[in-house]
């Protein structure tokens, strides 16, 4: 059903609608998505993971081709692998570095790493060029399709997507997916029955880097440039409201979360006063957190099943967790 | 789990249907990008302000067809200004954008506009250099000085007239002051002025205090380009902190933006001079004509117009007088609008303005002193007006271009 939708979808939504809403909404997931696998299952909440989006997208940059000279002009392709790794590397040492702390102090040292990585690239003209930051990054051309046109770029975007988020569901369905939703529930009693609790929280920061660096190289293609401002701290606590709004408890709450932040984000100044529109955005998402503990899957759970109350059973877990 | 999903999906879909732009043949879609987040927000409220003002002169028709406006709001970012500007254009259908209001957003649209050959940008008041001077974009017109021509005749006042012989420079670390900085510092060098440290603080900075103690106590006066709330910060921590040096402001410092608002930190501004497209004691009809006009239509405004303000209002008064010589023809990418534009001379609030080959406009600038009127108001009073300044600022071409991209540490001023 999803999937048919989604290749409809180009046959009735115009250009705008393709890049600026469904492409957008998919990269924001894509980085949300790897907030989700952290704080979701692995009740690790981080707030760096636009940093390692922006790590990503600024090794792309600075390798690749762009209108600055700054950049080493190689092939895209390669320029995109260096930038997966660069991802993989910093998602693994934030892992490293954050390890070992819990809830508010993990949050307090994501948010730390985010913000000097913030003023780096602002402040650095050598490596980050400053307030400027690198434009005319182009997208590369595959078999002379330049995948930056809508459809093209709507495709790749898309089913990245789908990939990002039929990976994430299969991880929480492996061994290490339950151990990882172990450690969340229960850090002791996973450490007692013989998990190492550090190595998989470290893996888990690892593939979260992988899949917020992807999110980082689309951002830079959709945008065609990447500046301090795409990674200030704005950016990153978004990352976080797509995650929440959407709901953490299952992988497409981060998409489903990323496409109403963008329709709202887009859309909002034509509802209200041009000078107001952020009260109306900041309103909505009020109302979503306050009414749902689980987001909008949450809110769309208890729409289709009122009389039940159905929950998932990680939800339910998540409810133990708490009463106990 | 699968309901979910068909929700969400019938969702989109309703909202892709309703996505496709309703065009209409009695209708010109006007869009306008201005800061409407951020620290320049209060400049991009002036800035909408100036494009209603235009539309609203022309009775909202030109040539039989209504101007419908849509507004797209940024934060001085250029990600932000490129996506306004997406949905402007690639959703509401504008044939012809008005903005932005920041200096590297400029740079950004004007990148921008080449893919959109069939749309025109009129810039709005962003004015890093390289947006006109290198490289132009062929459908992005600047009917606005660009940061250099803002303060052109500065340097030779601050030197001459105040007799600084050094001063200390603080602006913001971006395209915009860069090159305003170097429109004051090209002559005030030249004269034999000294500048021995320029402070680039990043855009949004709300703490000054290592800036302002790091400030030589053996300069004559401190050369300040800082926009919106960052002005008011600075100003603010400059005078608790016990300073006492005399300021000489970019245009942005003293525009009536910063001028009437509340609190004591304006006050040491009395007496600073600057140089602007706008000065507010000017005497000649357009300005006073413009100022009332302003006025009525918003009586909860500034007590006078910004600079932001004007400059929108001059781009598209620009467009739709361009717009009614061709009577609303917009046919065939624009040609015929296009060629209107670029030939047009324009009776302006700031007097009369015209384009270069590059699209970048000559106009007058006024230098001015900060003085407080009887009711306590505070103003720019008109000193001198220099005539036509254009984007050279007087030199050829090719000696201009030597100069090289402007930046932190061009001019080097040795």
């Amino acid at each position: 059903m999803l999937v048919l939708a989604l290749v409809l979808i180009p046959t009735i939504a115009n250009d705008f609608f393709l890049v600026q809403i469904f492409a957008q909404a998919a990269i924001l997931g894509l980085i949300a998505l790897s907030l989700m696998l952290l704080g979701g299952w692995g009740g690790i909440v981080s707030l760096s993971q636009m940093s390692v989006a922006g790590l990503a997208g600024y090794t792309l940059a600075i390798l690749g081709q762009s209108s600055m000279s700054q950049s080493l002009g190689s092939n895209s392709w390669l320029a995109a692998a260096a930038a997966l790794a660069v991802a993989l590397i910093v998602g693994f040492g934030i892992g490293l570095l954050v390890g070992r702390t819990r809830g508010i102090y993990t949050i307090m040292i994501t948010l730390a790493i985010g913000v000097a990585v913030f003023y780096l690239a602002n402040q650095n003209y050598a490596i980050f060029n400053g307030f400027t930051g690198y434009s005319g990054i182009a997208a590369p051309h595959v078999l002379g399709v330049d995948l930056r046109a809508p459809l093209p770029f709507y495709v790749l975007c898309v089913s990245l997507a789908l990939m990002g988020w039929a990976g994430v569901a299969a991880l929480g369905r492996s061994s290490f997916g339950k151990a990882l939703i172990a450690t969340r529930d229960c850090e002791r009693r996973a450490a007692a029955i013989g998990f190492h609790v550090g190595r998989h929280r470290l893996v888990a920061h690892t593939i979260a880097g992988l899949l917020a660096g992807l999110g980082g190289i689309l951002l830079v293609w959709f945008n065609g440039r990447i500046s301090p401002g795409t990674i200030g701290v704005g950016p990153m606590i978004d990352i976080l409201i797509i995650a929440v709004i959407g709901g953490m408890s299952r992988p497409s709450g981060a998409f489903l979360g990323a496409f109403v932040f963008v329709l709202l984000r887009t859309f909002a100044i034509d509802l209200v006063d041009p000078e107001r529109f952020n009260t109306l955005i900041g309103l909505v998402f009020l109302v979503i957190v306050l009414t749902s503990r689980d987001g909008l899957l949450g809110l769309l759970g208890k729409l289709s099943k009122p009389e039940r109350r159905k929950m998932s059973p990680r939800l339910k877990t998540l409810e133990r967790e708490e009463t106990s | 789990m699968k309901t979910a999903y068909q929700n969400g999906t019938a969702l989109a879909l309703v909202l892709g249907l309703a996505a496709l732009p309703a065009f209409a043949q009695d209708t010109i879609q006007f869009g306008a990008i201005a800061t409407l987040e951020g620290p320049f927000a209060v400049l991009g409220q002036e800035g909408i302000r100036g494009v209603e003002m235009a539309i609203a002169q022309f009775g909202g028709t030109v040539a039989g067809k209504e101007i419908t406006l849509e507004v797209g709001s940024s934060n001085a970012q250029p990600d932000t200004a490129i996506a306004a500007a997406r949905k402007l254009v690639e959703q509401d259908g504008a044939a012809i954008v008005v903005g932005p209001l920041s200096g590297s957003e400029g740079l950004a649209i004007r990148d921008y506009a080449r893919t959109q050959p069939g749309v025109t940008f009129l810039n709005g008041a962003s004015a890093a250099q390289d947006t006109t001077l290198r490289n132009p974009a062929e459908n992005f017109f600047r009917w606005n000085p660009d940061g250099a021509q803002w303060v052109a005749g500065l340097g030779e006042l601050t030197y001459n007239e105040m007799g600084y012989e050094s001063v200390a420079i603080v602006a913001e670390d971006y395209s915009f002051p860069y090159t305003l900085v170097f429109g004051f510092m090209q002559p005030y060098c030249e004269l034999g002025g000294r500048v021995p440290e320029r402070f680039w603080v990043p855009l949004g900075t709300k703490d000054y205090s290592t800036v302002i103690a790091s400030i030589p106590q053996d300069v004559d006066a401190i050369f300040v380009t800082l926009g919106g709330s960052d002005a008011v910060n600075f100003l603010s921590q400059y005078q608790q902190a016990g300073g006492d040096k005399p300021l000489v402001a970019g245009s942005i410092t003293v525009d009536q933006s910063i001028l009437s608002s509340r609190g004591r930190a304006k006050e040491q501004l009395i007496g600073t001079p600057t140089a602007s497209p706008v000065a507010d004691t000017n005497t000649d009809a357009a300005w006073t004509s413009f100022v009332s006009a302003y006025q009525e239509q918003f009586p909860d405004g500034l007590p006078i117009p910004s600079l932001f303000a004007q400059e929108y209002y001059i781009s598209t008064l620009a467009a739709l007088t361009a717009l009614e010589e061709v009577d609303g023809d917009l046919s065939d990418d624009q040609a015929a609008f296009r060629a209107a534009l670029s030939a047009l001379e324009l009776q302006t609030p700031a007097g009369m303005r015209s384009l270069d080959e590059n699209r970048q406009v000559v106009t007058d600038i006024f230098l001015s002193q900060i003085i407080e009127t009887d009711e306590g108001q505070l103003v720019s009073q008109l000193i001198s007006t220099v005539p036509q300044v254009n984007q050279t600022l007087g030199f050829d071409r090719e000696t201009f271009l030597a100069y090289g991209e402007v930046g932190r540490d061009n001019p080097s001023c040795d």
